[in-house]
């Protein structure tokens, strides 16, 4: 046994036992366990395996920061990858198991790849996209090509869960006056001073106990502190940690509510997702301890000496028997104390010749001038042969018999948060870390998270930080100052690497991604020296630790190599997340159904109950079909498709948009949108309008009636609804402030049906109250009257088509429109009518050449489409200029025309490319944008471009061809109006 | 996290916004030569520091706003209806 938990000390509960599995075994822990801690009292020293080399890994650190104990949690449908075991706490029941190994971390099938080491070298990946050398350097990818499986089967960390997520994430908005981050000395006190000042405090801890470093302290009890700033009104929030800082001191935070083996409270979300906006931000986020990189430094027993303080004194976990300390500065004394009076026996390297102060103490030896050299052993630590500094080369003096060896290069302020809001950090040679750098925000860094050390420097930098605050919130005028920097007694003196005699050590910068020391050099030899070169090329820092502990070391190495100080070499740039957020916590709620809203019309219940299957178009759900017994789709609008032409038919349209224009300039306005003439329609009648967008493409197309003489009525697409609107508001407000119109959605305010075919007169007969209004003199084609459905109901009825029988479009208040629907569909049924929806309205449109949205694209002029006529040359208009680009008219531009399969029994699919015969290649001649099959014709029938339009290939066969769907057939070009040409029918 | 004053709603997050465009076009008038048509809609300054741009309070009073922000810090100066006479209807 070298680590075991012991009696007297931690301040785990033993009164509570937690049972939990781990790699199949079952273990005990305590309540107040991390599950790097429990591990660690069960002696269970190799957790996982490393990312290339597969070597075995133990628990390093004891927060955030850790870059060996990367595990999974749960399994099935729960399983939760690339856990740090340092940070998940233990509950009753947990199962975790260990990641990149096979069989398993014990014995790992993958450690082959240790003594292929050299293949796995920094630019690994690139060199083989390039081709391996010698084989085929520089000439072609083969080998990548073939052995890109392998490699993408062994690479990565853990594996997620194929299954959809079980639990709820939620989503939270809060506001406070200040919030804190992070619970240490520093960050109580700022909290105490700030909530004393009767402000609204929010602290947040990520940890499940706040105190920060505290916890490792004997005395300091976590839950008097609580309760005192919980008395003192401050919002604690544990377990929640701050991952970003944005604009305008928004944070975002993702409290973890519950684990995932909590029965109880189901409801409850498993994380939240907070946006919280302070009016100031204080960052006592703390400092990360740094190792040192020397040969086989990640062998399982190597560790941060502080964690292992806090192993003894939080967890009541001794982390070895005999322990050797490295360190570089003073912070690694108090350590050797705690760790010897908890019966270890402690050596201290300390690599400082000459101490100002001495250090020295009874209970431990201390060993000045010298440093770790090697370890010895694979599985677990046997020996650490040391070094001291001959003419600054490293000689091997000693060999020292132990099982644990703890490593202290220094510490980093965790900046990271400020880092996000673009400031960066400077270098303080003195402490030999990046400080933070001054915000012009409102954020407040304190504590050692500013690069101060001493325990009551913190307090008073938490204290500072409070008043900082409120002077910049113009709450108090008070003088304050912060403590300096640094704080030891003794200077630390840089150790960021021994190097190692033989060559192809593995001396690690990056536990997690294995990079090694050799790696920064190999990418300075092959030019990577920028710091954003050398951490894509290494992948340094890139892990999901994002280099917390590492980063400096791989600076440093650069800057030697260099011959730079390492402010000049630079620093990444930190980027949220702080530390990794689960995908469900973004998602929050909007999942499944919630994805998105929905909007249904006013007949929306209506439709269901009579048999509609629905489908999501745009944000609206419209009838597809109204299947009979046994129909399928097809089916059923072939067969809806056809009644309509030859009795009638009933539609849902409301989705269209609606917008009332009112004012004494609207018809000076509705002129200068259309692209057609609109400036002597008659009132009561309505007319068909296109509308460019400034550079001269179509935005939408719709009708617009006239209702008086400064009134109008404008519908528009439903997939453009909102944009048109939009932009109707800036032609306004922004470019014609001079004209007197105003415009409002009246979308939501009419319920609409479309009633189509031959027998739509005899329908309508029993539905309104005077049916003699409707008769061709009174309601002709393109106009719009009041009328009355029986029951005095008020409603508008256009004369509009668009399938190119006789129709009409009832327009009624929202309200009415299922009251509207049954007394159409009760007079409709006796003369064999049906409902249709969407497909069939499709087949109908298509039959007539009618565009939608899927050939007004975006990329379509209004002579694409055929409708060269309605863009008039007598007026200037949104576009009018820039539709006669040259691009936009020239010769060979793609028009709109209709498609027939050559053999009538073939069906061919929208995206389908047209290309000429024995031409079959690239982006062909043409394209289909919408298909149907069409009862009238018998066959399928489909819509598209061509290039030089019908008149160029009406007599030649083209062929469509699909690669997708792996199909070819031949095609013929006709006239996109492909159904009634003359349009006859409209006026029945 | 951009938060935008608007003149008539007051702070706002900007998701209750949409971004609209360059607010320092001047668009020509519509029977205007295409050349100046086409400096106006292609033709667009890569601005580091101040830009004055076009926002709506789409979620809100649907206003279209002329707002002053640095595209360095997302910093905003200025926040003011694009219309010259709204101002006026809110100040009354
Ligand atoms: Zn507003």
């Amino acid at each position: 046994m070298s680590s075991q938990r012991i009696d007297n000390f931690g301040k785990i509960n033993r009164e509570k036992q937690f049972r939990f599995n781990w790699e199949n075994k079952n273990y005990f822990g305590y309540e107040g366990d991390s599950l790097a801690s429990a591990l660690l009292a069960n002696d269970i020293r190799i957790v996982g395996r490393s990312f290339k080399y597969h070597r075995p890994r133990g628990i390093m650190s004891c927060g955030v920061e850790e870059s060996g104990g990367l595990v999974t949690i749960g399994t099935g449908n729960k399983k939760d990858p690339n856990v740090r075991a340092t940070s998940q706490e233990l509950y009753e029941g947990l199962i975790a198991s260990g990641q990149n190994a096979f069989p398993s971390v014990n014995f790992d099938l993958g450690s082959v790849n240790n003594y292929l080491s050299r293949f796995f070298a920094a630019g690994f990946y690139y060199k083989t996209f390039m081709g391996i050398p010698p084989f085929e350097w520089g000439k072609g990818t083969a080998v990548w090509m073939f052995f890109e499986k392998f490699i993408r089967k062994a690479a990565g960390m853990g594996r997620v869960s194929r299954l959809p997520d079980p639990d709820i994430y939620e989503h939270a908005n809060d506001f406070c006056d200040i919030l804190v981050v992070g619970s240490g000395s520093a960050g109580i006190a700022s909290a105490k001073e700030a909530a004393d000042k009767k402000l609204d405090v929010i602290l947040v801890e990520q940890d499940n106990f706040i105190g920060g470093d505290q916890l490792s302290e004997t005395s300091f009890d976590s839950n008097n502190a609580l309760a005192e700033l919980r008395s003192l009104g401050v919002r604690v929030m544990k377990r929640t940690t701050a991952f970003g800082l944005y604009d305008n001191c928004v944070l975002g935070l993702i409290e973890r509510v519950k684990d995932q083996s909590n029965p109880i409270n189901k409801e409850l979300p498993k994380q939240r997702f907070w946006i919280v906006r302070a009016k100031h931000v204080i960052i006592g986020s703390g400092a990360f301890e740094r190792h040192i990189a020397f040969n086989n430094n990640d062998v399982p027993g190597s560790m941060t000496v502080n964690a292992s303080k806090h192993y003894l004194n939080r967890y009541g976990v001794l982390t070895g028997k005999n322990i050797v300390i490295s360190t570089n500065n003073d912070s690694a004394y108090g350590t050797a104390e705690a760790l010897v009076k908890a019966g270890a026996k402690v050596i201290v390297l300390d690599k400082r010749e000459n101490l100002n102060s001495d250090l020295s103490n009874n209970n431990f030896e201390v060993r000045n001038g010298v440093v770790p050299y090697n370890i010895n052993g694979a599985r677990e630590i046997k020996s650490l042969d040391i070094a001291d500094t001959v003419n600054s080369t490293y000689k091997k003096i000693d060999t020292i018999t132990c099982d644990q060896v703890l490593m202290s290069g220094g510490w980093s302020p965790a900046v990271h948060l400020l880092s996000h809001r673009g400031v960066k950090p400077k270098w303080d040679s003195e402490n030999q870390c990046f400080i933070p750098g001054e915000a012009k925000e409102n954020i407040t860094m304190i504590g050692s998270a500013r690069g101060i050390w001493g325990k009551d420097d913190c307090i008073a930098s938490g204290i500072s930080g409070a008043l900082d605050a409120l002077n910049r919130l113009g709450i108090s005028k008070t003088k304050y100052f912060f403590p300096k920097q640094g704080g030891w007694e003794n200077s630390i003196e840089p150790l960021y690497e021994v190097k190692y005699k033989k060559s192809r050590s593995k001396s690690f910068v990056d536990f997690q991604h294995d990079v090694t020391c050799d790696d920064v050099r190999l990418a300075h030899r092959e030019g990577f020296i920028s710091v954003e070169h050398l951490k894509r090329y290494t992948t340094l820092g890139m892990a999901n630790d994002q280099g917390k502990m590492g980063n400096i070391i791989g600076l440093s190495l650069m800057a030697d190599l260099l011959g730079k100080e390492i402010p000049n070499v630079g620093t990444t740039t930190f980027r949220p997340p702080f530390t990794p957020v689960s995908i469900g916590a973004l998602a929050g709620r909007s999942v499944g159904k919630h994805f998105m809203p929905l909007r249904t019309t006013p007949m929306h219940q209506w439709n269901l109950n009579n048999g509609a299957t629905m489908i999501d178009a745009g944000l609206y759900q419209r009838p597809w079909y109204f299947p009979k017994k046994n129909e399928t789709i097809n089916d059923a609008y072939i067969r809806e498709a056809a009644t309509v032409r030859k009795t009638v038919g009933i539609c849902d349209v409301t989705s269209l948009g609606k917008i009332a224009i009112q004012g004494p300039d609207s018809t000076e306005f509705i002129n200068r949108v259309y692209s057609n003439a609109f400036a002597k329609l008659p009132i009561n009648k309505t007319r068909y309008g296109i509308m460019l967008r400034d550079d001269g493409l179509v935005l939408d197309d719709g009708t617009c009636w006239r209702i008086s003489e400064t009134e109008y009525f404008m519908t528009t697409s439903t997939a453009q609804a909102g944009r048109v609107m939009a932009f109707l508001e800036e032609l306004l407000q922004v470019r014609w402030p001079d004209l007197k119109v105003n415009v409002t959605s009246v979308s939501e305010q009419w319920g609409v049906a479309a009633i189509s075919g031959p027998k739509t007169r005899e329908v309508l007969d029993q539905c309104l109250e005077d049916s003699s209004i409707i008769s061709n003199d009174n309601l002709p084609f393109m106009g719009f009257i009041s009328a009355n459905l029986k029951g005095r109901i008020p409603c508008k009825i256009a004369r509009i088509s668009f399938s190119g029988e006789l129709g009409f479009e009832i327009y009624i208040l929202a309200d009415y429109a299922n009251k509207m629907m049954d007394i159409l569909w009760n007079s409709a049924k006796k003369f064999d009518g049906c409902l249709y929806g969407l497909e069939a309205l499709g087949a109908l449109r298509v039959e007539k050449g009618h565009v939608t949205g899927a050939e007004l694209d975006g990329r379509t002029t209004i002579d694409d489409v055929g409708l060269g006529n309605m863009a008039s040359n007598k007026k200037s208009y949104i576009g009018s200029a820039m539709r006669k680009r040259g691009v936009l008219s020239a010769e060979d531009r793609e028009k709109l025309v209709g498609f027939f399969p050559v053999n009538k029994k073939d069906t061919f699919d929208s995206g389908t490319i047209i290309c000429e015969k024995n031409n079959i290649k690239g982006f062909g001649i043409g394209r289909v944008t919408s298909v149907t099959h069409s009862p009238e014709l018998g066959h399928w029938i489909g819509l598209g471009f061509i290039k030089g339009g019908v008149e160029k290939w009406k007599d030649t066969i083209v062929v469509g061809s699909d690669p997708i769907r792996n199909k070819e057939m031949e095609i013929q070009v006709v006239s996109p109006h492909m159904i009634d040409p003359g349009g006859k029918r409209l006026h029945g | 996290m951009i938060l935008i004053k608007c003149p008539y709603c007051g702070e706002r997050d900007h998701s209750e916004f949409s971004y609209g465009g360059d607010a320092s076009i001047v668009y020509p008038s519509l029977d205007a030569p295409q050349e100046e048509w086409v400096k106006a809609i292609f033709f667009r300054e890569n601005i580091k520091g101040i830009q004055k741009e076009t926002w709506q309070h789409i979620n809100g009073c649907r206003m279209w706003l002329e707002v002053e922000r640095s595209t360095i810090t997302h910093e905003i100066t200025s926040v003011k209806p694009c219309h010259k006479n709204l101002q006026k209807v809110i100040d009354n």
